[in-house]
């Protein structure tokens, strides 16, 4: 009982840094803001100078950098349904599909309308958000697996739905010509050339959705969520509707994907099937579980982090590799080996470090003592080993490093 | 004893499982303001019970009545609630069809079937849900299906469990927040907008937590994570949790279950402590008969999912039966 007595954190502030992080819970969203400014000038000064100037052009990091903002988007959605309410979504790619085509209808040639950007922003997460609650509402008192193969179905009738509903979608050919956002006040004009504006939009829509993600995780809801996810039928005794609290993470989800995905097609202009194909869902379930599930800011680094990786390091790798010369590694791409590279590193992060890169604390404490909860507790004849030392196996798994086997709950 | 001054009746309650008979026609009340306990042997049906009481068992027979309402027993047209769901959608839809045939133009047919799939989800959405609201509506229809274990939370019940669940990875008064969830109004739209009513709310529910925890006698713990406290002050979040929904009736669940016999003794004051300041109304699962003798009014023995006793401690101290289930009947 001393043990755990003198291994117990000690509370309040002492700390600079535990000052700081005491002001940021306090000051969410003013935090929020001022932290994305400062990333966001750091962002446009750097691409300016070596080492990134030499990789390629500032406006095409812009490029890179807008694009990254759709999966940092997508990675925070996931992250409610996923990280805070524990549900396991595989499918996650179709909300994205459809916010994509709420726009494409919305300002293309194909439909003949030509409505304006922002409200779409508001109707594509709507619509998104309708989604989530129709594939919601039947099946969410399904558990686990089965939760996931039912998601893993929806993800794959979306894009074959507008695949195959080819009078009304263009079917492979998708719909083109998607009409830009009219120039907005403070971004100035959307043009193919200058994608400048669209990586300071894709930043204020981050922003915006981080805040109100902080919001919910905050509240009676993400409280909810946790409870849920820790121990549902606790969650059910204590007064939760379980039903409709994971209803309501399912459509906080979908709405963040129908952002991305309104985002997303007045960026490229066009919609396909085959954007939002399985591996859409898999790269963002990663970029959540490398991220670090449960803690926004860091599903949201782990996402720009995977997107780089994807997309500049590995075109880069093939340059550095050819201009060497070195022989035989000059016949690989390295984009064809992305998702190799994917899977190796997930292996190596649920050996090594289970809980993500940036991890919530939440997590972090789950996976580290989750095999010593689970034993005992059921039992009534070792409950009397219950109160003993939690915090010296605490101590104990962090001085034996940190390969603690994973373990979801 | 007149019937307002009860604030259980279970009458007849049965739970099968496959061929084995867990809990056998049960008749029992529990009056207002008392501590009634329940004891038995191992296997007796006495969490079974408890766990129909908290909604999350459908009995196979009989019914609860809690507070004067019936809140759990046989569903009553329960065919009818799909029907329900369907039918606003369904009339809107045969609208829809008849101003299509009548040649209205195609814009507005679209609209028609838009609203309908509209009508549908919102309706499906609702029954999901199982708003009060919507159960009142059902109850017109004279439609009835149990409560679930949060609508019994809602009507005022709170228990804590066996095996202790508390969320283990939450701080203490995480915990007791999350009890208070069924009495908080904010909704998901207060959070993202970070209303008044939110911030209140939050202020509010950390404030309460902090009461009870200190009436419980965690004061100063609230920080800590749960799984961390000792088992002791465990078993005391659990029942500070259970408090948290302002319940009339405290289901305890083998509530000194692996203490030392300080711990027990301070949680069964702790539990006369309830009963006088809070006015509460306790059902308890106890094996410790030094803690059912001497807080009890009432004492009900199961056996075999049977009701073979019932009355004060000292009556089921002397009776026969009880002491033949707990001891074994004399050789002959």
């Amino acid at each position: 009982m001393t043990a755990m007595t003198s291994a117990r954190p000690t509370t309040g502030p002492s700390s600079p840094r535990a000052r700081l992080q005491a002001f940021a819970h306090l000051h969410r969203s003013a935090t929020i803001i001022a932290s994305m400014v400062l990333i966001t000038v750091a962002m446009i000064l750097l691409p300016q100078v070596p080492p990134l100037s030499f990789i390629q052009r500032s406006d095409a990091w812009y490029d890179t950098f807008a694009n990254a903002g759709v999966f940092i988007l997508l990675a925070m959605g996931l992250n409610v349904v996923v990280g805070l309410a524990g549900l396991l979504d595989l499918g996650y790619a179709a909300f994205f599909a459809i916010g994509s085509y709420t726009y494409a209808y919305s300002n293309s040639p194909f439909s003949h309308q030509n409505l304006p950007f922002l409200p779409m922003l508001a109707v594509g997460a709507a619509v998104a958000a309708v989604f989530g609650i129709a594939l919601g509402a039947p099946t969410l008192r399904l558990r686990g697996d089965y939760l996931a193969i039912m998601t893993l179905g929806f993800g794959e009738i979306v894009p074959i739905m507008f695949l195959n509903l080819d009078k009304w979608t263009e079917g492979t050919n998708g719909i083109g010509g998607i009409f830009r956002p009219e120039p907005l006040p403070l971004l100035g004009e959307f043009t193919p050339l200058s994608p400048f504006a669209y990586y300071i939009l894709s930043v204020m829509i981050v922003t915006l959705a981080m805040i109100l993600l902080y919001r919910m995780q905050d509240s009676r809801i993400g409280r909810a969520w946790n409870a849920i996810r820790e121990d549902e039928l606790a969650a059910a005794a204590n007064g939760i509707n379980t039903v409709t609290t994971k209803l309501l993470a399912f459509a906080i989800g979908a709405t963040t994907a129908g952002f991305a995905g309104v985002f997303n097609a007045s960026k490229l202009t066009i919609v396909s099937p085959e954007q939002f194909l399985f591996a859409v869902s898999f790269s963002v379930l990663a970029m959540v579980i490398l991220g670090g599930m449960g803690n926004i800011w860091g599903v949201a680094a782990g996402a720009f982090v995977v997107y780089l990786i994807q997309i500049v390091l590995l075109k880069q790798l093939n340059g550095i590799v050819e201009n060497l010369n070195v022989p035989f590694l000059t016949k690989v791409n390295f984009l064809d080996y992305q998702y190799l590279l994917f899977g190796i590193a997930l292996v190596l992060m649920m050996l090594f470090r289970p809980e993500g890169l940036f991890p919530s604390q939440r997590r972090r404490r789950e996976l580290h003592i989750a095999d010593e909860l689970e034993g005992p507790i059921d039992e009534p004849g070792v409950i009397g080993s219950m109160g003993e030392t939690p915090g010296a196996d605490e101590t104990f798994n962090e001085a034996a490093g940190e390969d603690v086997p994973g373990h979801d709950r | 004893m007149t019937a307002a001054a009860e604030v259980l009746r279970a009458k007849k309650v049965t739970k099968r499982f496959g061929g084995l008979v867990a809990v056998n026609a049960i008749d029992f009340t529990i009056p207002e303001k008392s501590i009634v306990s329940l004891i038995g042997p191992n296997g007796a049906g006495k969490t079974t019970f408890f766990n129909i009481i908290a909604g999350i068992y459908d009995p196979t027979d009989g019914a609860i009545e809690f507070r004067d309402l019936t809140m759990i027993a046989h569903a009553r047209r329960a065919w009818m609630e799909p029907v329900l769901w369907v039918a606003i959608p369904a009339v809107l839809g045969i609208l829809t069809a008849l101003i299509g045939v009548a040649g209205a133009p195609q814009g507005t047919v679209i609209l028609g079937i838009f609203i309908t799939i509209l009508a549908l989800l919102a309706s499906l959405v609702t029954g999901v849900a199982r708003g009060p609201a919507y159960q009142r509506f059902l109850a017109r229809f004279g439609i009835f299906r149990s409560a679930r274990p949060n609508d019994m939370v809602v009507a005022g019940l709170g228990r804590t469990f066996q095996n202790i669940r508390l969320f283990q990875n939450m701080t203490a008064l995480e915990n007791v927040q999350v009890g208070m969830h069924s009495r908080l109004r904010a909704g998901w739209y207060d959070a993202l907008l970070s209303t008044p009513r939110n911030r209140h709310e939050e202020a509010f529910s950390r404030a309460r937590a902090e009461e009870l925890l200190e009436l419980v006698g965690l004061r100063g713990e609230g920080a800590n994570l749960a799984k961390n406290l000792p088992y002791g002050d465990q078993r005391r979040l659990e029942i500070a949790r259970a408090l948290a929904s302002n319940p009339v009736l405290l289901l305890l669940d083998e509530p000194t279950a692996g203490m030392n016999p300080n711990e027990t003794a301070g949680l069964t004051a702790l539990i006369g402590r309830l009963r006088r300041d809070l006015g509460l109304t306790i059902l308890l699962i106890e094996h410790d008969m030094k803690v059912v003798m001497g807080i009890s009014d009432r004492v009900t023995v199961l056996d075999h999912g049977e009701k073979i006793a019932e009355g004060t401690p000292e009556e089921i101290r002397r009776d026969p039966k009880v002491i033949e289930a707990y001891l074994g009947a004399p050789a002959e």
